[in-house]
Parts: C-alpha cells; sequence; structure tokens
C-alpha cells in the first residue's frame, strides 16, 4: 500500500493532465480505505467542548450516509463513516486524525471542522498525502493547491466575503465613512484583510477600527465609539452575540448607518430576533444557503428535499437550525465526489475528482450559485447573493456576486 | 523487602519500554508509528501529572490551574523553535526555567491563599492565560489565535528510526530523568520537609522549615515540571495554539493525580497513562454502544468517561495505585490471616483483628 501511494505521488497540477483519461474506468484501483465492498472516510467534530453547538453537522453528515448506504452505497460500495469528538482542541485532532489515518487507514477526511484544529493536521495530511476535502472553516488558508495539494475548503472564504461588501459599499453608497467592528481573532482579521483589499485605495475611509474579544460580555463602548466617528457605513464582524448587541445598541443610540453583517451571524432565529427587528431592517448581509427559516424557498425543490430527508433520517432535528443545511449539502458533494471517482479509488484520483467540478449545482445552494474547482482553484463556492433584511426575513437582492466579477 | 520489589518492578518496565519500539520488524502492526505516538502523549501527560503531584500530593497545595504552566512551558518552546531556530532538545531547560520563574512568582502571592482559595486563584490562572497569548502586544511573538506551527523532531546522528520512534524514546529518556529527579528529591531532607508541610504546616515551622520558601519554590519545581510536558508536547503535536489550553486541560491533569493516586509517584505515570487510555476506549466504548449495542440514544464520551471514573473512585478511592496495593495487602493478608487463624485456632486464642 505504501509503494502505490508513492507511485502516485504529484501536485495536483501535474494530476490535472491525466484528468482526461479519469472517465475510463476501466479497472478498479485502490488506496488503503477502499474495497470492492467498502469505502472509509473519517471524520472529526466538536461533539463536546466550547463549539459543541457546531456538532449538529457531523450528526447531519452521519445521518446522510446511512441513507446512502439504505439506498445502496455508492456504485455498490458501502460508506464506512468514522466520526469522532475532538473537542475543538488541536492535540485531540492530532491524536484522532493520526487514528483515523494509521490505524482505520481512511481513504480521505472530509468536513473536519474549525481553523485551528484544522491548522494543527494541515502539514501532517499533506506529508502524508491523504485528501483532507471540504474542511469547515471559513479561513483562506485552505485553498492553496501549491503548497498545500491534499487540503481543500467549502464555504466561501471570509476573505472574498469581505471583498464583496467593500464592492458594494463603493458602489452603493455616496461618499462613505466606515466604521468596523471586529472580533479579535483569525476569523476577524480574514474578513477585515479581505474588506481592506476590496476598497483597495479607498482604504482610507475606514474612518474607525474597533475590536473586542469574544469573551467580552458585552460591546457597548466599542459601538458608542463607533457612533462617535462620525461614520454613515457600519461593517459588523461578530459572532453571534456579539453581533446581535451592536445591532441593538446601535438603535438605542439612534445611530442609523448602512449597515453590513458577516454572513456567519446571519441568523433571523439567533441575530435578528435578540437585536430587535426595528433595530434590523436593511442590514445587508451575504448568503450562499438556502435559509430555512426563509419561506420564498418553501416551494423550492431542494428545500422540499431536505424537508423530507430530515423528516426521514434526522426525526427530531431543529428544522430552523441551518448547521443541517450545511451538513446535508457538504456531504451531497462529498457523495457526487466519491460517485465520479467510479471505480478508481485511489487518494490521488479523489483529489483530481474534487478539483474537477464545473457549475456543479449541488442542492441548497441559493440558485445561481455553482461548485466550481479546478487544479488551480480549490474553493468551492465562491460566489454569494446579497440579502437585506426586511420585515422578518431575509430578501435577496441583485446578482450573484463573487469576488472577481462585483 | 517492599523497596527491593518495587525496584524489581520499576527495572522490568523499564526494560520493556526501551525494547517494545525495537519489536517493530516482528510485530509491525502492534508497534505502529501511532501507538508509539499514543504512549509518547501518556508520557507527556504523566510528567504534567508528576509536577502536580509534587505540589498536591507531597506538598499540600491544590493547583487547578497547572494547564496554565502546561501552556507556557509549550510557547516557550515554540516561541524559541520558530523565533530563534533553537533546536528541540535546548528548549526543555529553558521551558523549565521559564515555568519555574512563573511558578515561584506565582506562588509568592498564592502563599496567603490556603486551600480552596488556593484552588480559585490557580482556576483563574488557567483561565486567564489562552486569553493572554492571544494579546495584542504578544501577538507578534505568540501568532495570536493562529498559534505557531513547528516542525516535528528530526532523527539524530542518522539512527535507524522514524520520527516516532525517535520522539518516543526522547519522551522517554525525558520522563525516566525527571522521575529519577523527583524520588531522588523526595528521598532527601528536602523532600522530608515539604512533606512534614503537608500534614501538619505549624508543626513543621516549629521544627525550624521555612515553610514560605518551601512552599514557593515547591510551586517552581511542579510548574517546572509541567511545563517541561508542555515544551514536550509542543514538539510532539509540532502545533501550539489557545485553543490548545483550555480549562479542560488543567482539569484532566486533576483527574489523571486522583485517578493515579496522590502522592505517588507511580502513580502519576499510571494516572497520565490512565487518562489518555480513557478518554480514548471512552469515545470508542460510546460508539460501540450506539451502533453494536443498538441503543436508541446518544451517549456522549464523556458520559462514559464520567461513569467510568465514578466507578472508579468507588472501587479504588486512594487511586490506582493505592487501591492495588491495598489489594496486594490484604491477598497477603488473607494468607498470613489463614495460617494465624490455624495457629491461634491451635492455641485456642480468639482472633485479635
Amino acid at each position: 500500500m505504501v509503494t502505490s501511494r508513492r507511485v502516485f505521488v504529484g501536485g495536483a497540477s501535474a494530476l490535472a493532465l491525466l484528468s482526461g483519461s479519469s472517465s475510463a474506468f476501466a479497472q478498479k484501483k485502490y488506496s488503503d480505505g477502499a474495497t470492492d465492498t467498502e469505502i472509509k472516510i473519517g471524520h472529526t467534530g466538536p461533539y463536546s467542548g466550547p463549539a459543541s453547538s457546531y456538532g449538529q453537522i457531523g450528526k447531519t453528515i452521519e445521518a446522510y450516509w446511512k441513507s446512502v448506504n439504505d439506498a445502496g452505497g455508492i456504485n455498490g460500495r458501502k460508506v464506512k463513516f468514522i466520526t469522532l469528538d475532538d473537542g475543538y482542541s488541536p492535540p485531540k485532532m492530532v491524536e484522532l486524525v493520526r487514528q483515523l489515518v494509521e490505524q482505520e487507514k481512511v481513504l480521505c477526511t472530509f468536513n473536519t471542522l474549525g481553523t485551528p484544529t484544522n491548522t494543527a493536521i494541515h502539514r501532517y495530511m499533506n506529508q502524508k498525502k491523504v485528501p483532507m476535502l471540504y474542511v469547515a472553516t471559513g479561513a483562506s488558508k485552505w485553498g492553496k493547491p501549491k503548497e498545500f495539494p491534499w487540503t481543500m475548503g467549502f464555504q466561501p472564504d471570509y476573505h472574498t466575503e469581505g471583498v464583496i461588501y467593500a464592492k458594494h459599499i463603493l458602489a452603493n453608497v455616496k461618499d462613505p465613512k466606515i466604521a468596523v467592528l471586529m472580533q479579535n481573532d483569525d476569523y476577524g482579521k480574514d474578513y477585515y484583510e479581505g474588506f481592506k483589499e476590496g476598497l483597495g485605495k479607498d482604504a482610507d475611509k475606514i474612518v474607525k477600527h474597533v475590536t473586542f474579544e469574544v469573551t467580552d460580555p458585552t460591546v457597548d463602548s466599542q459601538v458608542i465609539q463607533l457612533k462617535d466617528s462620525g461614520a454613515n457605513v457600519f461593517f459588523n464582524i461578530a459572532t453571534p452575540k456579539a453581533a446581535a448587541q451592536a445591532i441593538r445598541k446601535a438603535g438605542d443610540l439612534s445611530w442609523k448607518p448602512a449597515q453590513y453583517l458577516n454572513n456567519v451571524s446571519a441568523s433571523v432565529g439567533s441575530v435578528m430576533k435578540p437585536a430587535g427587528f426595528e433595530n434590523s431592517q436593511g442590514i445587508i448581509t451575504a448568503q450562499y444557503l438556502m435559509d430555512p427559516t426563509d419561506k420564498q424557498w418553501a416551494d423550492n425543490a431542494d428545500m422540499k428535499g431536505w424537508v423530507a430527508w430530515m423528516d426521514k433520517w434526522m426525526p427530531g432535528g431543529n428544522k430552523a437550525d441551518a448547521n443541517h443545511v450545511f451538513g446535508y449539502a457538504v456531504a451531497i458533494l462529498m457523495h457526487e465526489t466519491l460517485k465520479k471517482c467510479g471505480d478508481d479509488l485511489t487518494r490521488d484520483n479523489v483529489m483530481r475528482q474534487a478539483a474537477n467540478f464545473q457549475k456543479y449545482k449541488l442542492p441548497m445552494l441559493i440558485p445561481g450559485i455553482t461548485i466550481n474547482t479546478s487544479p488551480t482553484d480549490y474553493y468551492p463556492i465562491q460566489s454569494v447573493k446579497l440579502a437585506k433584511f426586511s420585515n422578518d426575513t431575509w430578501e435577496l437582492f441583485g446578482d450573484v456576486m463573487s469576488a472577481e466579477g462585483a | 523487602m517492599t523497596a527491593s520489589t518495587k525496584k524489581w518492578w520499576l527495572w522490568l518496565v523499564l526494560a520493556l519500554a526501551f525494547l517494545v519500539p525495537l519489536l517493530r520488524p516482528v510485530l509491525p502492526d502492534l508497534v505502529s508509528d501511532y501507538r508509539l505516538f499514543l504512549v509518547s502523549t501518556m508520557m507527556i501527560a504523566a510528567i504534567a501529572v508528576l509536577g502536580l503531584n509534587l505540589l498536591t500530593g507531597f506538598n499540600g497545595q491544590i493547583s487547578l490551574g497547572h494547564g496554565a504552566f502546561y501552556a507556557v512551558g509549550a510557547y516557550t518552546a515554540a516561541v524559541l523553535m520558530d523565533h530563534l531556530n533553537m533546536p528541540y532538545w535546548l528548549t526543555l531547560p529553558c521551558a523549565a526555567v521559564v515555568c519555574f520563574m512563573v511558578g515561584y512568582l506565582f506562588g509568592l502571592p498564592a502563599l496567603k491563599l490556603e486551600g480552596h482559595y488556593l484552588a480559585l486563584a490557580t482556576f483563574a490562572l488557567a483561565l486567564a492565560v489562552p486569553q493572554i497569548l492571544k494579546y495584542k502586544w504578544l501577538e507578534g511573538l505568540t501568532g495570536g489565535v493562529q498559534g505557531i506551527v513547528l516542525n516535528k523532531p528530526e532523527v539524530p546522528f542518522d539512527l535507524p528510526l522514524t520520527e516516532d520512534q525517535w520522539l518516543y524514546y526522547y519522551i522517554l529518556i525525558v520522563m525516566v530523568l525527571l522521575y529519577w529527579a523527583a524520588a531522588n528529591m523526595l528521598n532527601s531532607r528536602s523532600g522530608r520537609a515539604m512533606m512534614a508541610i503537608r500534614d501538619y504546616t505549624i508543626a513543621a515551622s516549629t521544627m525550624g522549615i521555612d515553610t514560605s520558601l518551601y512552599k514557593t519554590v515547591t510551586f517552581g519545581i511542579s510548574a517546572a515540571y509541567t511545563g517541561i510536558a508542555g515544551a514536550l508536547s509542543a514538539s510532539a503535536i509540532a502545533f501550539v495554539a489557545p485553543d490548545s489550553f483550555n480549562i479542560f486541560l488543567s482539569i484532566k491533569f486533576l483527574i489523571g493525580l486522583v485517578v493515579g493516586g496522590i502522592g505517588s509517584l507511580v502513580g502519576s505515570v499510571v494516572g497520565g497513562i490512565f487518562y489518555v487510555l480513557v478518554d480514548n476506549s471512552a469515545q470508542a466504548l460510546s460508539t460501540f454502544a450506539k451502533n453494536d449495542l443498538g441503543l436508541q440514544f446518544d451517549l456522549s464520551a464523556y458520559t462514559v468517561f464520567g461513569i467510568l471514573l465514578i466507578v472508579l473512585m468507588y472501587l479504588m478511592p486512594m487511586g490506582i495505585v493505592g487501591g492495588v496495593y491495598y489489594l496486594v495487602q490484604s491477598l497477603r493478608g488473607s494468607l498470613r490471616g489463614g495460617r494465624a487463624a490455624q495457629q491461634q485456632a491451635a492455641q485456642k486464642q480468639p482472633a485479635a483483628r
């Protein structure tokens, strides 16, 4: 097995040259983790610890593979999905992923969650040449095929999203004076860097930039500082609790700037409602997945399919929790990738197929957004649609935007 | 007699620990890189628990915050390797010195605090350290939330070992040295002074022991041990981030300490091994209960872990080493007791308990 893995050494760009022949599934080829009857996929998620609310994603994915196996599996092979609890701890993650790769001998890992945790295994996975697919984090470092040909992200990265807001502000707000509230960590910085890049030479339009710690009880004083700067645009880079506090405080101060809210906190239930609908009108955010609470999708075929799937495979699951939509969508993408591999279930073919999606319409993506990857493009989703909050829900408007196009 | 049997045991375990990784050509699956890595993490945990045991078990001061010293040790090593390109083995004494000073300085004001109050103060330390590591002014050094990515130690002198085998030996040697040093220290006047303070502080001070000096120095040594464990983990994991050192880490060490046996050096090692082992098997048990036994509800790994702990505490309230010792004693006792009873029956005297 070791030798066969070494034979297939090669950067993704080299693999791309071979992709023409990938349609001919002449003989069966396997790496570790794949046989005639089974495909082994490894996963870790925070079922315990500070980020355990994301544990729902892992449960949804597990249920998804059950539903796939129930329908006969992938090209006749059952999926063995091994999911372990990393507790959002990087050292634990290293231990578990080594267990998955070296003991369980999985074909690939899939949708491992968290920026620090994935950073801890980033180099290891690429040294071992094991696909680390569709990681659940929006940091921009997961799409670097030259340095890390075995790692691929999934969701639009924070950097791209920041660029898109900046472009929208420049195109729509006259004489913008921008105030930024930023959570002081890598996630906040990724957004801010992208935002500044999008502003380009207009970066001096940012008149005030204040930060807060995720552990701060309130962000009131920060919002007061932002208001005093006389800004007419407010970019809110915060996770749900602080985002809701900031929106409410701005409303209390009768500060009425054009508000932009990062996608991470675009939840109606956990942000807009506690912030007060009267304070939330007109806030702009970016979306790429259909929101299960958004009534406009009620008759959409994808949404209906998801609801039916939830009823059958996750009875009792909270259908307002967007994590279920996320897990379901990303699992379908993995399913599709493995389907495309056919009988060539080698690790390099898995990577080759993952880097070979053209305008693939992944269920639950907002219509118009598609999956596009190539040996040089490891960001599957790079487009979003802007939405404005009105009454008690998000209303999409405008065209699909991407970092390059807008 | 007991001392010599104990020694005999230790030598056997040590010989096994050194020889087993060399069995790889014979048993490649059993002695895999992953297994060796797992044992390495157990030994790291053992060193950290050993440090805590010096403080709590032998000096009677409670700490809920040893994760903080572990973090300081890990970051000291990481920063030195990352910024100064210091070789990994040289970071150990540096981490030890830094942690000794941090521990000593923290021990000074903590002297005024006893028992539960000290526990709370150390708890606060454990909560604060990950936040401090993210602090703006330190970010250039610590890498902020993103942490520092490191290289794994390379095998020196072209030894025919894999990275994980070498890491295993490296950590094993460090652990043996630290264990030996701790055992010697505890056998000396200083060690007896430490224990005297634990047992009766006032009596110890009337005998001329400088209690505050001993307490602060013990705090420093304990922190240095745990800091070395942290530095080793930075090498083994090849990555440090504030998220690696949450409050659970300190609780882990405490569990390892209590489970292994408070006030026992062997207990520290057993506790460290136990923690990693049970933490992992709890997860396996939990999936086993769900998938193979067809349990309807989710039994989380932490639930299983909790149940195991409670059972263990009921069966062996003195920790594993205490429990085994008790078991051996009572077995011997019942043998001897049986013989004694026969003699007593022969002499027709009532049995004395």
